[in-house]
């Protein structure tokens, strides 16, 4: 289980994030919505430990301890894992370089029997030649083909906690098809994994039904509920959410 | 048979007599002793201030270099631990002993050679069992008067490498001086010299990534390379001296006719190194390449580059050289094109990319193309990159610790350098940078 407790946030000394309250638990899927700007990614960062941001009050529990203070190595290590929206080219370091790496840091270096299974199936999965897996870190590929692999990464490091920056940002219909795919396929074999999915589209929705849904907007937490906020920000935008502030608003 | 520190005509002469030189031979040494006394140290490069040329040993016979195992820094001992380097070879890379394990595989190779009519052995036996083509070849690439460490090197060299290759032979596997030195002690002042007759292939290794720890403070070698027509010769050293060493080396190659030379060389290691793998194109057709990566740490100057000379048409040449300085280490790029007036065709590439560690290490590039021909396709790029905390971050968020981090980005930048390597070396080099970036984390 995952809580994040009166968290506030700051980079410098300006303030992202004001006093944000929510629990994910084991096998929840999580949607974070928000307009641009509202500290979506901010949340997600601070969560894996980006060392710009600065917790400022309250806490983030990882299964019952606290994260505050552990380097980024040490919160992957402890089951989380966060797919950047835009993520960084790492020139000439091959992506069957990054994963088996990967997968030695957090699995032991004697996985490897482990590791060949699991890389066999998610390429089988996701379609893919082997041939991508000596292409670099992200470097010159398209957005689709970034997402796939960092849809790659997660079928092959199943990790417990899984972060997901605006993954269906510029993906066309295949690509966003395949992606889904993918994350079906990881529900499928870690069903007790907690995904928490920041997005300002609502479409990656239709095919993988959250169990809670909130909105940040200026960096707080002003909605949260079930599947009709969705239903509701499709419809009419964040402004549509205004009125229902009566019901649904905390 | 030892001889004083200090050099002089005496030491020269017992060296010569030792070895049982032709006259030729101790007259050259004579004249290039000559040319060194009188030749001043280079104002230009790496600072050599601190160098006692007085305090130098220059000639030590096998077994005479390191005495103990005791004797061998704690930090050197670190370095092949981290490497995984069997114990076998710890000895034999230190300066202890030499390395037995070697000498099978040498000599089912050596015979494979022979049958050829390959020859493959140390510079000095190859003075004795080959004089007429060893004269015929002999400081022709590089004269003893080329600049004061060349001059050095013919006055008082000592071992090396003696590799020639028959027309038209193709040695498949590379032939490396590691499977030769357990017979002789690498030397301070080597003298390797690689002739390929026309339409010949070789491929020679030399050193290796685990540290190699020298009591001495200077290793000058020079390395001259006669390439004939539609020859192929690639030359790759590793080097990874102690980081007491002066390594002041002269390479150069010529290229005739359809010959394609290249130069890989990987500097780790040492205090200073002033070395710039040099390739002629004397013939049309004529190719040459070469790649280097250079790593400075704390207190180490790697001055390293590359010269192109074009002499005919139609000739092309393309120089891609790295480097990385860490824990305020200087790491500069010294490069040289040149072609003469009246060609055509020529073509050239210099890349040089630099990636700086922190804020305190220091990178230049002094490259000069001196070009004197119209029509002439050249380029030249240069970067300077740091490790970016985003790169880190997001290796950092798939478990990798900071070390390992910056260690597979490190790996990454040099990767098109490390690919051409054969690969055993390329595991190793993978491992010793690892093993850098161990504490250069602060």
């Amino acid at each position: 289980m995952l809580i994040i407790k009166n968290l506030s946030v700051a980079v410098d000394t300006k303030p992202l994030l004001t006093n944000l309250s929510v629990t994910l638990s084991a096998g929840t899927v999580t949607a974070c919505l928000g307009p641009n700007g509202s500290g979506k990614s901010s949340l997600l960062a601070t969560i894996m430990g980006h060392p710009k941001y600065t917790v400022t009050a309250g806490d983030i529990m990882l299964d019952g301890q606290s994260i505050i203070g552990w380097s980024v190595t040490q919160r992957a290590k402890a089951g989380l894992f966060l797919s950047l929206q835009q993520p960084f080219e790492i020139p000439g370091v091959t992506l069957r370089t990054l994963l088996k790496e990967a997968f030695c840091a957090l699995h032991g270096p004697d996985a490897l029997d482990l590791y060949v299974d699991r890389l066999t199936q998610a390429m089988s999965l996701l379609s893919l030649d082997y041939q991508f897996l000596d292409r670099g870190v992200h470097a010159g590929l398209s957005g689709g083909e970034k997402k796939i692999t960092e849809m790659l990464q997660l079928l092959v490091l199943r990790p417990r906690y899984v972060l997901l920056d605006e993954l269906d940002s510029g993906l066309d219909v295949d690509a966003l098809k395949r992606v889904t795919k993918a994350l079906h396929a990881f529900k499928k074999v870690c069903p007790n994994s907690v995904l928490l999915m920041v997005t300002h589209y609502t479409r990656l929705f239709d095919e993988l039904a959250p169990d809670q849904v909130v909105i940040l907007e200026a960096g707080s937490m002003t909605h949260m509920g079930g599947t009709e906020l969705i239903t509701t920000v499709h419809a009419q935008g964040f402004a549509g959410l205004m009125h229902q502030d009566d019901t649904h608003g905390v | 048979m030892e001889f004083n520190k200090g050099l002089n005509r005496t030491l020269v002469e017992q060296l010569s007599a030792t070895k049982q030189e032709p006259v030729w031979m101790l007259e050259a040494r004579l004249k290039a002793l000559e040319i060194f006394e009188s030749k001043p140290m280079p104002a230009w490069g790496a600072d050599l201030s601190e160098l006692d040329q007085d305090n130098i040993c220059y000639y030590l016979k096998a077994g005479q270099q390191q005495t103990s195992w005791d004797k061998v820094p704690d930090h050197i001992k670190q370095t092949f631990e981290a490497l995984g380097v069997p114990q076998a070879e710890r000895s034999f890379l230190a300066g202890v002993g030499a390395q037995f394990e070697s000498e099978v595989i040498y000599q089912s190779l050596q015979k494979k050679w022979q049958d050829k009519g390959v020859i493959f052995c140390d510079t000095d036996t190859a003075l004795q069992k080959y004089p007429e083509l060893f004269k015929k070849y002999f400081a022709t690439v590089i004269p003893a008067a080329d600049n004061k460490f060349s001059a050095l090197n013919t006055a008082v060299w000592s071992g090396g490498s003696f590799v020639y290759v028959p027309a038209g032979v193709h040695i498949d596997e590379p032939l490396q001086a590691y499977f030769r030195i357990d017979q002789q002690q690498m030397g301070q002042f080597e003298r390797t010299l690689i002739i390929a007759e026309p339409g010949s292939s070789v491929h020679y290794v030399e050193g290796c990534s685990a540290p190699v720890y020298r009591s001495s403070s200077l290793h000058s070698a020079v390395v001259e390379v006669i390439a004939l027509e539609g020859a192929q010769v690639r030359y790759t050293t590793i080097q990874n001296w102690s980081n007491n060493v002066y390594n002041l080396v002269t390479k150069r190659a010529i290229a005739y006719k359809n010959a394609h030379v290249s130069w890989v060389d990987g500097n780790f290691g040492s205090k200073v190194t002033m070395k710039y793998p040099c390739i002629v194109l004397k013939e049309e057709g004529a190719q040459g390449q070469v790649l280097s990566i250079a790593v400075a740490g704390a207190g180490q100057h790697q001055d390293a580059g590359a010269k192109m000379i074009h002499v005919a048409s139609h000739t092309r040449s393309s120089i891609l050289s790295k480097s990385i300085s860490k824990e305020g280490g200087r790491s500069s790029y010294r490069g040289l094109v040149k072609v003469i007036p009246g060609l055509t065709g020529v073509y050239t590439r210099v890349q040089c990319d630099a990636l700086l560690l922190d804020s305190k290490s220091r990178s230049d590039t002094y490259p000069t193309l001196d070009i004197r021909s119209e029509r002439v396709d050249s380029g030249h790029e240069a970067s300077v990159s740091s490790i970016d905390a985003e790169q880190l971050f997001y290796l950092m968020s798939r478990g990798l610790t900071e070390q390992q981090a910056q260690a597979m980005i490190v790996n990454g930048f040099i990767d098109v350098f490390v690919k051409e390597l054969p690969m055993e070396y390329a595991v190793e080099i993978n491992r010793l940078i690892a093993h850098e970036m161990e504490g250069s984390i602060g």
